[in-house]
């Protein structure tokens, strides 16, 4: 009884399952002897926990060139992470910065900034997405500017929301008083107070970056093959779906689970950190 | 409201053209632009040809002579012409943008069907199997992308239930009506929107259920059917209401990828499709024009019938 008490109060699963996934993107490679570009051909569209002619173990079956698909499960993991790491961190340092600096100043610079984001949008993300890749090409660097624009956009709108209160507060004037610039105010004393929000948001982010990776993987504009992605992984195994179901199943189950977690993880701090944001969903 | 109806034009007009100038930035981002609007490689294209493209298409004018010339032809209807196809790009999608607005509409139906009676019953019958189950449902389609539940749909209902009553159709439609082939799409579609609006229909009822002029009916002897029905759900309906319409406008996403998953033979496939996998350019820039243009509409006739259905909403200010 306890223990169910405990599941429900805290995220432990979401927590266990990402996890896992930083366990396995990290040292995964140590885990799995077999390679994720290389099959062997005579072991092709094998089930789960089988065995192949040469006495190899595949936990997860292979796909349709023999590859191992736990391997290439580990190896998808953490080409995303990798991915949605930086688009994260370099999206969140623009987004909020550009939340803060419209709240704060106020006048034209903020009714240029939420224009922008307006226009931003309306913008069909994905097919700006496809825009950009058929301009300069597909590869790794160009994903993650793509994710990166659309990394930034969740934070502005927020944020200047919550600034525009605080810039009014005493401590804020005091400091002022003071001689502190307007760096240092932005940063020492306004910052702190929206950092929570920022966390909880960057959670939730990173849910949408995970799902967009594997959209845009999924279609062909994302990670190339052979370099394995989850979304690559589903895309290539749908055209095997009426014998070699697990082909699809295994990365789908591995997308879903990633991105509920990360869902779960981002309510549960939210509701924590920062209650009032619950009316904006 | 007729100010109101202004302002709005107005911003949707300033969106378009900021909308345009970031896609026409970035198609000057390229090292030589031209290379867009010839097929791979340039095959059986003369050096001759080749110079005389910079003339056709106004790549030797200034930028801004250029950007007002291809907005000029786009707004008259010509979108280029397709490099795989050989065929105006217009024509082309012309003949798609009616698969995509059907498909739209089954999963819109298919979302008000199903997430306003589960948040109804969820609200009702709290804390019981049935909110469970209503939850279990939100989360899947908050969690779940619209295109491994679409190809885990076609596993469990055209491959291992192909012999039974059960079995569905996936995959090219035909050309006379068949509503097999729109069931599992519109479900995968309207799946997400299912969920978002099962959850707010949800939360509105439990508030009006608690509240006092519900209590005062429970307590005047009112039968259980006819408070949950004529005094709480009527007034619950409204944020749902509205939001079903904000769905809407979101959605033009979700239909892309879904027709991918089912080859549905829309604007998003031949965008998605036809035109990613063959590098044809101004194909996929047609596309997202009537994409733009259609997710602004809907974003206007939003915020115009927010105006409308909910009086609260101040008349001038965005509605959002």
């Amino acid at each position: 009884m306890r223990a169910w008490w405990f599941i429900r109060r805290y995220p432990l699963i979401p927590i266990a399952i990402l996890v896992l996934l930083l366990v396995t993107a990290v040292f995964g490679p140590l885990m799995t002897p077999y390679r994720y570009e290389i099959g062997e051909i005579y072991d092709r569209h094998l089930g789960l926990f089988s065995r192949g002619t040469t006495g190899n173990f595949y936990l997860f079956g292979t796909d349709h060139v023999g590859r191992d698909m736990f391997t290439r499960l580990v190896y998808g993991s953490q080409t995303s992470l990798k991915v949605v790491s930086v688009a994260l961190v370099t999206g969140s340092i623009i987004g909020i910065t550009l939340g803060v600096v419209s709240g704060y100043f106020g006048g034209w610079v903020d009714e240029v900034i939420t224009r922008f984001v307006d226009i931003w949008y309306a913008l069909p993300f994905l097919l700006i997405a496809l825009i950009i890749t058929l301009i300069f090409g597909r590869g790794l660097n160009i994903l993650m500017v793509v994710l990166t624009l659309v990394a930034w956009t969740g934070y502005v709108r927020v944020l200047r929301a919550q600034v525009l209160v605080l810039r009014e507060l005493d401590y804020v004037n005091a400091a002022r008083v003071v001689g502190a610039s307007h760096v240092r105010i932005m940063l020492r004393h306004i910052m702190p107070g929206v950092l929570n929000t920022a966390i909880v948001i960057a959670t939730l982010n990173t849910a949408g970056l995970f799902l967009a990776e594997s959209v845009l993987s999924f279609v062909g504009a994302g990670i190339q093959p052979p370099t394995p992605a989850w979304g690559v992984m589903v895309d290539e195994g749908r055209d095997y779906i009426e014998f070699a179901w697990w082909e699809v199943v295994v990365p789908g189950t591995a997308i879903f689970l990633v991105v509920i977690s990360l869902n779960f993880l981002g309510d549960w701090l939210r509701d924590r950190f920062d209650p009032r944001l619950r009316q904006l969903d | 409201m007729a100010r109101f109806l202004l302002q709005r034009l107005i911003t949707s007009v300033i969106s378009i053209f900021g909308a345009t100038v970031i896609i026409f930035f970035l198609t000057q981002l390229h090292y030589d632009p031209r290379e867009l609007f010839i097929p791979d490689s340039g095959y059986g294209l003369t050096e001759e040809q080749y110079e005389n493209l910079s003339k056709r298409l106004g790549f030797d004018k200034h930028p801004v002579i250029q950007y007002l010339s291809w907005i000029g032809r786009t707004l008259r209807g010509d979108l280029g012409v397709s490099l795989i196809r050989q065929q105006p790009v217009a024509q082309i999608l012309g003949g798609k943008i009616g698969a995509t607005v059907q498909l739209a509409i089954g999963g819109w139906i298919f979302a008000i069907m199903l997430g306003v009676p589960m948040g109804v019953l969820a609200a009702v019958k709290r804390a019981t199997a049935w909110d469970y189950i209503g939850r279990f449902f939100a989360i899947t389609g908050q969690g779940a992308p619209p295109f491994v539940v679409g190809i885990i749909l076609i596993l469990i209902f055209s491959v291992w239930a192909r012999n039974t009553f059960l079995a569905l159709p996936a995959g090219t439609r035909p050309a006379n009506f068949d509503w097999k082939f729109y069931i599992l799409p519109c479900v995968t579609l309207g799946w997400p929107a299912a969920a978002g609006l099962m959850r707010l229909t949800r939360s509105a009822m439990l508030e009006v259920l608690d509240s006092e002029f519900v209590k005062m009916a429970r307590a005047k002897g009112v039968t259980t059917k006819s408070v949950v029905w004529k005094h709480a759900f009527r007034n619950s309906l409204i944020p749902p209401l509205t939001s079903a319409l904000i769905i809407f406008s979101n959605w033009l996403h979700g239909a892309l990828v879904v027709e991918t998953v089912f080859a549905w033979p829309g604007v998003g496939y031949v965008a998605l499709f036809e035109s990613v996998n063959g590098n044809d350019f101004p194909l996929l820039l047609g596309a997202v024009f009537i994409y733009i243009m259609l997710f602004l509409v809907f974003a206007l006739m939003t915020d115009l019938l927010y105006a409308l259905i909910d009086p609260r909403i101040k008349l001038g200010q965005r509605a959002r």
